[in-house]
Parts: C-alpha cells; structure tokens; sequence
C-alpha cells in the first residue's frame, strides 16, 4: 500500500532536468519555467506538511509563518548585513526548527480543533510581526535589494539556473521523505495518526514523534522561503499571510495529503491555477479557491492522487464482495 | 528480590487510583510470579481496566507504586514501560486500521530498534537491513499466531476474533516480559475464544507472564493459574482457580451486583 | 477643556474593551451553539459577521430600506447563508472526519469571503448609528451612543437564548442533542433539523454583531477571519461550550485587547487577543469556567 515506486521518481527527476529546454522551444509556454519555480517552492512546503498532516495526522494552518521566517531570515542578513546567503540560509533553518520545538511541543499535545487554532494564532502573530517590526523588516511595503544566489562563483541568475536549484532540492526532499515513510519511523507517524495510545503502548513516544515531524515541516517551509527571497530579491508580509496558510492546505487537499506523490502534484496544479489560469479572473480567485476546497473535500478526501484508488474501487465492485 | 525460579515480576503495592471524588482502586495489593497466567476478574465498574491502566502507565497512581522486576514504574509514561518489557491489548482493538496487518506486528518491534527520523531519512547503511530484520521477525510471528497468509490485508478488514489475535501478535513483537491482555475473549464466539485461549497457553508457554482481565469465567477457569478478584476497586480474593470458584465473598459479589 | 486624567484613560479602554468585547462574545456564542450540538468549530463564523454588515449596508443604502427594516431582513438573509452552509457543506461530508470538517468550514470561510469581494469589492463600508453620534460624557470617557446597542444586543440575545434553551421545547431538544445526540434521535428528535438549526442560530447572531459594530468600526470583506479567532478565543478562554463562559471570556478579551493596544502598542492590538488564545491553549484549554473532565470526553 506504501510502496513509492523508484520509476516515478526517476521519471519526475528526467523531467526536471529536460523541462526548462522544452519550454524554452515553445513560445507559448516560455514562462513556465518562471512558475515552475514557484511550484518548486511550494513543493518543498508540502511535502513537509504532507509528512504532519497526511501521515502523522496533525494539522497546521500557520505554516506561512516558516515560510516568511525563512525568507525574512536570509532577507535581513544579506541585504542588511551582507552576509553569505548560504550561511544566512542555514540561520534560517535553525531559527524556524528553534520556534517550532518552543511551539510546536505545547501546542502538539492539542488534539483537531485546538491544534488548528492554536497554528493559526500563531501564524497570525508571526505576520503581525512581520508588519510591525519596520526597523529590521521594512514593515508593510517590504524590504528590497535581497542579492540572488550563487554556488562557488557561479551565478544563479537566470530562471532556468534557479529552477534546476529549486527542484534539485525538491527531489532532495522528496527522495528523504519517501525514505522516512518507508522507514520504522515512517510507520510510527502513521501509527501516531491512526491510534495515539496504542502507538504508546508499543513504545513510540508520541510527543517526541509529533514535534520532530512538525520541526522537518518547518524546516522544509524555511527553506522554500529563503529560496524565495533570493528570487524574487525582494519580501512583504503579505506573502506570508493567513491566506497563504490556507492556500497550502488547498495544495494538499487538492492533490492528496496522504500521499507524498499528492504533494507534489497539489502544489504544481495551485501553482499554474493561480499564475496562470486564474491569472485573468482576479476578482473571482478566492471564491474559486474556496470552491475547490469544498468540493475536494466533499468528493475527492484523498485528493486528486486518490484518484486511481477511487477508480480502481468503482471497477472492483460489480464483480466481487470482499 | 525473592528466592531464584519464582521472582515476582509485578508487584501492585498500595495503588490507589482517585478521579475526583471517585475512588475508582484503593489498594488491590498483590504479586505476579515470574512465568505465570494471573487474571484479574470483577464485576463490571470494578476497576480492573483501570488497573491496566495504571500498570501500563497510562494513568498516574495518586498513591502507592508499581514495581516491575523489582523497579518502580509507576511515575513513567506508556512508551517508556513499553521499553521496559510490559506490552499490553486494549479492550476495544486498537489496532492501526490505516496498515496491513503485517505493518501492525512490525509497528510492535519498535522499542526493538533504533528508529530516528534523520537516520531513516538519509537510508544510512544499516537501516534497509534493519528494516529486513524487523519484516522477518514480524513475518515470524504472524506464522506463530496463524495469520501469515493475511499479511498484507488492511487490519481493520479482518474479521474481530483475528483482529484480536492481531493485537496479541503485536504486543509479542516487543519480545515482553510481561504481557497485559485486556479482555482478549470479548464480543468473541466459541471457536475464536478457543483460539485467543491457545494462544494465550502458547504465548506463556514461552516464558512470558501473562496478565489478563477477562469477564469470561470459562476461559479464566480454564487458563489461570492464578485469579485476583476485584469489587468496587479493591480486592476481595486471590488464590488459584479452585478456590475461587467456592470463595463465598466472590460468589456474593457476582451475584449481589449482577452477574 | 478637561484634563484626560489616567483613570479616565484607563476607563475608556475598559469602555471601548467591553464594547468590542461584546462582538467578540456574540462570536463566541455562535461558536457555542454549533459546537454544543455537532462538536465542530466553524471556522466560517467571522464571516457571518462580515455578512451581517455588508448585507446591512446593501439593504439600507443600496435598496434604501429605513434601518427598521433593513435589521431583520439582514438577519434573515444571513441566517439562509448559514442553513445553506449546513446543507451544502458540512452535511454531505461522508466520512466526518476532524480534519475533513476543518477544512470544510475553512472552505466555506474563503468562498464567503470571496463572494463579498466579488460583491462588495475591497473597501469598508459604514452604516448610520442607531441613535446618532453625539458622544456621552462619562467619567472621563467619552462613548459612542453606539457602544450601548452593542452591548445592549449582547444582552438581548443572552436573555433570548437562555429563554431559548431552558424554557422552549425546541431549545430543550437542541440541548438534548448536545449532551446525546443517539439518545435524542431514540426519542424522535430530528438531529439533522437540530444541527441546521444550530446553523442558522449562530449565522442570525453573527450578522446580528455585524450589523450593530459597522456604525463603529465600518465593515469590510475581510474582517471575518480575524474575528473569528478571536471568538474562539473568547470562547476557549470563557470554557468550550459554556455560555457563561463565551460571555465572559468574549468581555475579558476585549478588555485586555483594549488595554493592551492602549497602554502597551497599538501596533499590535490584534495579537494581544490570540496570545491570550495561545496562553489558554496551552496551560489550561478547559479555559475559566469550563471543566476538564468533560473537555477530555468530548469525541474530538
């Protein structure tokens, strides 16, 4: 039921690494690289959710607020200190893991409701700090002059340079979070999720477990924001907003939060709906949202991932009774 | 401790369990030789899951202690008793209904293995044989309690008699020394008892002790070797099966409170 | 010109506090109703809010309705939002699971919002006080005629409900529902029709809150979300599904958002309230009046 096939994977990584030439070819589709890299992004936070929510069954409706730590971590250090993006990068990592072990271990021990809320509050506060703290953020109009990237000397400075840095971490990620999922450990978030107490009773220590998962996702969204921040060269709270929360839970609803594969396919489809197709409907776009959403979890709970099981199940039916 | 061959591995001394006004255990005192059945019977609401509770950490004791093996373990959480050597069953299944009934067993080796997260992430040498090892173990036991052709069904697909087995299985995995079976014949018909019941022989048959809680006399009779009863969270008999079954005070309880 | 002494300082916020208090204890209390009876937090209710005012807005400036009438029919209108919520939402759901049914008010919460984007567009919006703008003077504060009809509605309606759920057969079957909903369905209490009706009770008391703070605090498509956190707040801090305690909690809350924002930073006005959130979360989620034992037995 869990095996994540190494063909796949292979097959995403050959695609990574021809799509840029592709796009380049056709003329109409010559800016998709440029969105490929916000999927990319996205991506590396989803997959990190995917691993809280979909498998160890916990919920996060603040992970916005990693997202903007990292970003506004490595925005601070290298346009206000200089210092190397790399190195800020990693800052950013250990500050989002700290502020997630300081509120993730209360927080974890809340069950649905409360956790929802007690995420979502946080996130809040982290965006108001965002906008309040002028000096060191810019407050609400932002802060530019981020410096872009560069590994050894060489420029990152073109889309099609920035998107194979981008996905190469995302397969990164994905490649250490199939082999978490497959892992004892992998078993023990997945036991966590379907019964808490029998999972203790056979020696899993649920806490340490739920923080540990919710620190990696942390992790994974600090570092898509500090990717973030050195494409674009430029931040403002409002990226990293409640909505943007949301807007993640609808790439795992949308693609199925309990596979890693619906992550990854969650992401990429939010990602061409709102940079390109929804691109012309701007006063439509958060009703849209909200009516995928709905729909998706009134008829497709696994997602669009879930889509081949769903299937499988209708053709199954007629012929035998198990 | 005690002398060689009859160590006691349990030792409930002086627990009381309090909920607010409610007195649910006031010092069920007693032991729990080393290798032995013992069951723990009582009328409905007489403490006895709570009891198991408290045993397997899930609840604190407000007063008195638990010793396994001579420590206390009555201030330790589930997990960390799980390490100890003490596995228990819940008495409505508790299995992980989102794996296959061989992923549950497996799920059960975990304080068998060292099971980190950065470790398992970066597939460091070792882990995909561990890994190997704890399937094969799981696969083992499954052979053991009869259920390896369903190895990789869903568990919540299997029918309850074989989903309680299930959960025995898993509480094995752990290779404990003491295993706690809460109610292991409930909502059971006759030849799934008779199966929980064999098991349960063969499992103690091997060395490991068994605790159990069971409402189903017949089983109890058959099994035990020796039978704690509690009423009202306190005990009012404990010997073998024989003389429990002519104990006037017992005979008052079960009958007095409804059978 | 008189001088503004600390305590008349401190007497304003308190005074403002409780007012805004009042929104939020409203909120708390839709939260209540619908968790009492179903055991769901929905997220969608700052939104009923949101609705209360702009509807408001629209019956009586854009279809020139007397404000008389515009109340009611406002309230209605929200009320059918929040019974088609229910019946288009959270209903077909099949496997209702915790998080299936976060995500469901969360949705609904969006599309909402986005249909009052659609609608309304961006900006706020303002409403006639009820009774005019001519400040009363009280020890040292100043108070908007206003902040009586709030607080005023806040009683009305905590009269109206506790009339409601102790003394009407229909509010005793809907309690009846809270505590057990298998033994009420046993004795033929319709649950379906009690869970709708829990709906359109918090969605009618929400537009209610929206409707009497825009003269205040104007009304714009995208107060919802932020409203609705901090009824939770107020709610979780007062005890889940204590009325009472929704009450209380809402009046607290608003008093240290107020004080706080006051004395401490405007800046951060709105975090005072969720760190407060927070605080009760993590140290005593029962909250003040609420008991743990029965917060424990909850199903979710």
């Amino acid at each position: 039921m869990l095996k994540i096939g190494k063909l796949p994977i292979v097959i995403l990584a050959v695609f990574i690494i021809i799509f840029p030439w592709i796009a380049r070819l056709i003329p109409a589709i010559a800016n998709y690289t440029d969105i490929m890299v916000f999927a990319g992004i996205y991506c590396l936070i989803t997959i990190g959710l995917s691993l809280l929510m979909g498998y160890a069954g916990q919920i996060s409706v603040g992970h916005a607020a990693f997202y903007g730590i990292g970003a506004y971590v490595s925005a601070i250090l290298t346009a206000r200190f200089g210092l190397n993006p790399w190195g800020c990068m990693f800052v950013g990592i250990l500050v989002s893991a700290g502020i997630a072990l300081l509120v993730g271990a209360p927080s974890l021990k809340l069950r649905g409701h409360y956790l929802a809320m007690a995420t979502l509050a946080f996130g809040i506060i982290i965006y108001i700090v965002f906008n309040q703290e002028t000096q060191w953020t810019g407050g609400p109009d932002g802060m530019a002059g981020i410096p872009g990237l560069s590994i050894f000397g060489f420029d990152l400075d073109s889309v099609e340079k920035y998107f194979y840095l981008v996905w190469g971490f995302v397969l990164a990620a994905f490649i250490f979070s199939v082999n978490v999922v497959q892992s004892g450990a992998g078993r023990a978030l997945r036991a966590i999720h379907s019964s808490e107490s029998a999972a203790s009773a056979m020696g899993v220590n649920v806490s340490k477990f739920k923080v540990m998962v919710f620190v990696y996702s942390a992790v994974l969204a600090s570092l898509a924001g500090s990717l973030y921040a050195h494409y674009m060269n430029f931040v403002n709270p409002a990226t990293f907003d409640l909505f943007f929360s949301i807007k993640l839970l609808i790439m795992l609803a949308l693609g199925g939060m309990y596979t890693l594969w619906g992550a990854v396919i969650g992401a990429g489809i939010f990602t061409f709906l709102s940079y390109e197709w929804l691109h012309y409907f701007k006063e439509f776009e958060v009703f849209v949202y909200g009516a995928i959403l709905l729909v998706v979890v009134i008829f497709l709970p696994q997602g669009l991932a879930g889509v081949p099981g769903m299937i499988k199940g209708w053709l199954g039916r007629p012929k035998s009774n198990e | 401790m005690n002398d060689t061959g009859n160590e006691n591995v349990l030792e409930v001394d002086g627990v009381v369990m309090a909920f607010g006004g409610l007195m649910a255990l006031f010092k069920p005192n007693f032991k729990v030789k080393k290798g032995i059945i013992k069951a723990i019977v009582g009328p409905n609401g007489a403490g006895k899951t709570t009891l198991f509770n408290v045993i397997t950490g899930f609840f604190h004791p407000t007063a008195g202690t638990v010793r396994f093996k001579g420590q206390p373990i009555s201030g330790l959480k589930a997990h960390e008793i799980a390490h100890r050597g003490i596995s228990r069953t819940f008495q409505t299944v508790e299995l992980f209904g989102n794996m296959s009934v061989l992923e549950n067993i497996m799920l059960g080796c975990h304080t068998r293995v060292r099971t980190s997260f950065v470790a398992a992430g970066f597939c460091l040498p070792g882990a995909r044989r561990k890994e190997a090892q704890i399937q094969e173990r799981a696969m083992k036991i499954l052979k053991f309690i009869g259920l390896s052709e369903k190895c990789n069904d869903p568990a919540g697909s299997l029918p309850l008699g074989e989903q309680k087995i299930l959960e025995i299985g898993r509480a094995l995995a752990s290779e404990p020394e003491l295993v706690c079976l809460d109610e292991p014949a409930a909502g059971l018909n006759e030849t799934e008892t008779y199966v929980a019941s064999s098991l349960i022989r063969a499992i103690n048959a091997k060395g490991i002790t068994v605790l159990l809680v069971e409402h189903n006399m017949k089983v109890v009779m058959n099994i035990s070797d020796e039978i704690v009863v509690l009423n009202y969270g306190q005990k009012i008999a404990e010997g073998p099966p024989e003389e429990i079954r002519n104990n006037p005070k017992v005979i008052e309880a079960y009958l007095g409170g409804g059978v | 010109m008189e001088t503004i002494t600390l305590g008349g300082q401190l007497f304003q916020y308190l005074i403002t506090g409780i007012t805004v208090g009042s929104i939020y204890a409203m909120v708390a209390v839709g939260f209540n109703i619908i968790y009492n009876v179903t055991e769901i937090i929905n997220f969608a209710q700052g939104e009923f809010v949101m609705l209360g005012g702009l509807m408001m807005v629209f019956c009586h400036a854009g279809m020139g309705l007397p404000l008389i009438m515009a109340f009611p029919l406002t309230v209605i209108l929200v009320t059918l939002v929040g019974m088609l919520m229910d019946r288009l939402a959270i209903r077909p759901i099949r496997q209702p699971t915790v998080l299936s049914l976060i995500i469901a008010t969360i949705a609904v919460s969006i599309l909402l919002k986005g249909a009052a984007m659609f609608i309304w567009g961006k900006d706020p919006f303002d409403l006639p006080a009820f009774s005019g703008r001519n400040p009363i003077m009280f020890f040292g504060a100043v108070i908007q005629p206003q902040y009586f009809w709030v607080i005023g509605f806040l009683i009305l309606i905590v009269i109206a409900l506790t009339f409601f759920f102790d003394r009407t057969i229909l509010g005793k079957a809907m309690s009846a529902c809270a505590d057990n909903p298998d033994a009420a369905s046993l004795v033929g209490i319709n649950v379906k029709r009690m869970i709708m009706l829990a709906f359109a009770l918090s969605a009618a008391i929400g537009a209610v809150a929206g409707i009497v703070v825009t003269p205040i605090s104007l009304m714009e498509y995208d107060r919802g979300a932020m409203l609705a956190v901090k009824g939770f707040g107020a709610a979780v801090l007062g005890g889940l599904g204590s009325f009472p305690g929704a009450v209380m909690g809402g009046l607290i809350l608003g008093a240290i958002e107020s004080l706080g924002a006051g004395l401490i930073s405007s800046g951060y006005k709105d975090a005072f309230a969720l760190i407060v959130l927070l605080v009760v979360l993590f140290f005593k989620p029962s909250g003040i009046f609420g008991d743990i034992e029965i917060s424990r037995i909850k199903r979710f």
